[in-house]
């Protein structure tokens, strides 16, 4: 008998079914990974083995250790509830409760099922820290959880799932809110966990490093159907389902053209520093000072790409808008030999269209009340205002077109559109196009594939490759992703806490990392 | 496929939900007849035919002697002798459905003042002698007009300013901060009593003064919209094209910061409503003689008795209320972020 076994599990939220006949098992001690991407319904089925989801109707059978979970009384899934199955979220921050302590939500987990006093109850959760491996467990005990670090708090979510010995974690992508260097820790720890316990892992995810790293077997889900399961090595090495296929090949091949020579652009001991209010009385006369960027300095020719890779928190968002001039910056950024941070508003306004910027998550770097049109034009608004509207509107096809929206979708089905009607691979193609429009010499990417679909990332990193090859784009790419680093960059930054760690070409800081922390990096 | 702007999408939210949208339908018939008050309920008639002549009463004034009477003065046509005349074979009046205008004193009423309701006065008579229902009807369409105005003037006010304080956050947001918490904690009743002392009353007065406290809960929505979004990518992105700030508050970031404000403007036309009604209960607000449900309800205050003059007063009041809360419930729930997403997702 299996501990967990679905068969032919159907969800519908009223009209719309998103999880359609799902089977699969998980035995004791088992680490199984459901892979998808956004919207394939892996976190619904996860989720619907607890019948956590109110508004969903549930068909089909769910059995734990040969129990219908569908047939269960609320009372019988209070008790299912964190005693067998626990849950850990995506976001610790949000899944602890931020006006209590840590030690008391642990307590309360643990006083639920297992009826005891509060002092034996504290001691468990002492116990249970120290076992996630949390330093100084008598302390943190105590803690409020913005008090601990983000892998502390991922440990803490462990802690508070683990404290009744369930015999099945149900982990929604555990890692992927946590810095890169954290990421393989938490792994680590489940790896222990399971192996002391007992205890089956069911990891939903749609990073494959993690599976290769992490999982016995694979299911893959795409559009609420499961389409392929089997062991992980199966599936890595001769996968059967062309969207199996299309997973593992999303990792973006390297495909750049080498650089153009010369100066395009320059930094000299850049330092960008945050005023921040000081505690308490003093705080109301003076500002105290963070400094987000301790002197960073580069060169980037026509047709490069300097990777600026670091942790968040690093500085290197706070680099990429000091080179947009959206913070202020000292030191000196030049542009083309021209001093273009510290200029005149007028001056500024016509530099500006040399250097543009695509952002991170395409969902808010898009007005969402003007069309694409209006979007993607407002560039030659500014920078090309003597343009009648039918040369303005072929313009804005053209960069559309560019991007490939075009041939997709047609032009005028296009224009005329919102945001929100577009997926997050296309809003990113139209943030590109806005970049884009008014002929730009650099682009600032910022993350610009992080919060997209594994089989878009790699679509949007070709393109960007083809455009630079077809422009001569330099781009300054500010990343987290080593893989992103590897497939674009010719030129590498790694910064930490502020300050660079460590630059050079690519091939020289990937395969030869100097500094302890670039090594930390690399194996995450 | 057909696109559609997020404000489109809202509006079709609205109209999916009946109550709300049925409320805004009454609602603005409502308005739009009592707009046209003067043809419905008057003490003259739309059209007179008198002697092979056709007069139009409503919007000219005719001497007495024009309908065989002995003096020049301004007729009055609820006169039993103006209508024998009109009555007359070959003359002909057209009088509107209620037959009294709100200041029209029935001097040849036969019932003591305030009279129940009858044939001749269908929701009775104020303690003057005037006809409730005219009354009602002017009161209701001056209520709501005084609502607009102070709506408007607080939206714009409000928008405005929140603006400027949202986008340009830091010691220009601090200092406005501090003014308006000044403002705000000014005590609004005593500052209508003191003005009400020193200035003539009048309907403008009162919009002035009731505007100018009631804008500050639309700035401080408006300011942390602005706040909000002057953060956000896309404003990011347009500043790095070099756009104006000019250009990026108002097509960029206005247009999302605007969904509090229209929210909150049914709400707001109902506080304003509660607000002049309030003050014409204590003699504080509208001239003398001017149509208002604040002044009927103290004089239902005034004759217990007379069970229609609160009746009627509590009625419009209620029914106008409640219509309005209604829409604001409704457009609250079309344009909920939250449902804006959900619709979203394919």
């Amino acid at each position: 008998m299996s501990l967990l076994e679905v068969q032919g599990l159907s969800i519908r939220f009223g009209q719309r079914r998103v999880v359609d006949g799902v089977s699969f098992r998980i035995e004791a001690g088992e680490k199984l990974a459901l892979v998808g991407e956004s919207g394939s319904g892996k976190t619904v089925t996860a989720l619907s083995t607890l019948r956590l989801l109110d508004a969903a109707r549930l068909e089909g059978s769910i059995r734990f250790a040969g129990r219908e979970v569908l047939a269960m009384s609320p009372a019988e899934l209070q008790e299912l509830r964190g005693n067998d199955i626990a849950v850990i979220f995506q976001e610790p921050m949000t899944a602890l409760n931020p006006v209590m302590t840590v030690g008391v939500q642990i307590m309360e987990a643990i006083r639920l099922h297992r009826p005891m006093s509060r002092a034996e109850a504290r001691g468990q959760a002492i116990a249970a820290l120290r076992s996630v491996g949390v330093t100084e467990p008598e302390r943190r005990v105590d803690n409020y959880p913005h008090q601990l670090s983000g892998g502390q708090r991922q440990r803490a979510m462990i802690a508070m799932a683990l404290a009744c010995e369930p015999k099945l974690l149900i982990a929604d992508e555990p890692t992927t809110a946590l810095d890169v260097s954290i990421r393989h820790q938490i792994l680590d720890l489940l790896d222990t966990l399971r192996k002391e316990r007992n205890l089956a892992v069911m990891m939903i995810t749609h990073d494959l490093n993690l599976v290769r790293r992490f999982a016995d077997r694979v299911a893959v889900m795409e559009r609420g159907v499961l389409v392929e399961q089997g062991t992980t090595l199966e599936i890595m090495q001769n996968p059967q389902h062309a969207y199996t296929r299309k997973l593992i090949d999303s990792r973006a091949v390297r495909d750049v053209a080498e650089p153009g020579q010369g100066k395009l652009l320059a930094g000299s001991e850049v330092r960008v520093i945050y005023p921040v209010p000081r505690p308490g009385f003093r705080g109301w006369f003076s500002k105290a000072q963070f400094t987000a960027v301790q002197g960073a300095t580069f060169e980037l020719a026509p047709g490069e790409t300097l990777g600026v890779i670091g942790e968040s928190g690093s500085g290197k968002t706070s680099l990429a808008l000091a080179l947009l001039d959206l913070v202020s910056a000292s030191g000196e950024i030049l542009l083309d030999g021209q001093r273009w941070n510290g200029l005149g508003a007028g001056r500024k306004r016509e530099l500006r269209r040399l250097v543009q910027v695509v952002f991170q998550d395409p969902f808010s770097s898009l007005s969402p009340r003007l069309t694409i049109e209006q979007i993607v034009g407002e560039g030659l608004e500014i920078h090309a205002p003597a343009l009648s509207p039918k040369e303005r509107r072929d313009r804005v096809i053209q960069a559309l077109d560019d991007v490939g929206m075009i041939e997709e979708e047609g032009a005028e089905a296009v224009l005329s559109r919102y945001p929100h009607e577009f997926s997050g691979g296309q809003r990113q193609r139209i943030a590109i196009a806005r970049a884009l429009i008014v002929s730009p010499k650099v682009v600032v990417l910022d993350e610009p594939t992080s919060s997209l679909d594994v089989t878009i990332q790699k679509q949007v990193l070709q393109l960007l490759a083809q455009l630079q090859r077809r422009h001569g784009l330099a781009y300054v790419l500010v990343t987290h992703d080593i893989d992103v680093i590897r497939a674009m960059a010719h030129r590498v930054m790694v910064m930490k806490d502020g300050q660079v760690v460590e630059a050079g070409a690519v091939d020289q800081v990937l395969l030869h990392p100097e500094s302890s922390y670039t090594k930390e990096l690399m194996l995450a | 496929m057909t696109s559609q702007g997020p404000w489109r999408r809202a509006w079709r939210r609205f109209r999916a939900n009946r109550l709300g949208y049925r409320s805004l339908l009454v609602f603005a018939v409502l308005f739009v007849l009592s707009l046209g008050a003067e043809l419905i309920s008057n003490d003259k008639p739309l059209v007179v035919h008198y002697q092979g002549h056709w007069y139009f009463p409503v919007v000219e004034t005719l001497p007495e002697t024009t309908f065989g009477g002995d003096f020049p003065t301004p007729t009055d046509y609820l006169d039993p002798f103006v209508h024998e005349q009109l009555a007359k074979p070959g003359n002909f009046a057209l009088f509107p459905i209620n037959h009294y205008h709100h200041s029209t004193i029935n001097y040849f009423a036969t019932a003591s003042d305030p009279a129940p309701p009858s044939a001749q006065n269908w929701l009775g008579t104020d303690d003057r002698g005037r006809d409730v229902l005219a009354r009602a009807i002017y009161g209701f369409r001056l209520s709501v007009l005084f609502a607009l105005a102070v709506t408007i003037v607080c939206a714009l006010l409000g928008v405005i300013y929140g603006a400027l304080q949202g986008f340009f956050a830091g010691w220009t947001d601090l200092y406005m901060e501090r003014f308006v918490e000044i403002w705000g904690s000014m005590p609004e009743l005593y500052m209508l009593i003191i003005f009400s002392a020193l200035f003539a009353p009048s309907v403008g007065l009162l919009v002035t003064l009731i505007s100018a406290f009631s804008w500050l809960g639309i700035a401080a929505y408006v300011r942390a919209e602005f706040l909000k979004n002057r953060t956000l990518d896309y404003v990011r992105a347009a500043r790095a094209l070099g756009q104006r700030n000019r250009v990026i508050i108002f097509r960029h970031i206005l247009p999302n910061a605007l969904t509090p404000v229209i929210t909150l403007i049914p709400f707001e036309m109902a506080a304003a409503i509660g607000a002049l009604t309030s003050l014409d209960f204590l003699g504080l607000g509208v001239p003398p003689g001017t149509p208002s449900l604040g002044e009927l309800l103290q004089q239902a205050k005034g004759n217990l008795d007379a069970w229609w003059l609160a009746t009627v007063g509590v009625g419009v009041l209620v029914v106008m209320l409640v219509l309005l809360i209604l829409v604001g419930d409704a457009l609250r729930d079309a344009l909920d972020p939250r449902k804006e997403i959900a619709e979203e997702k394919p």
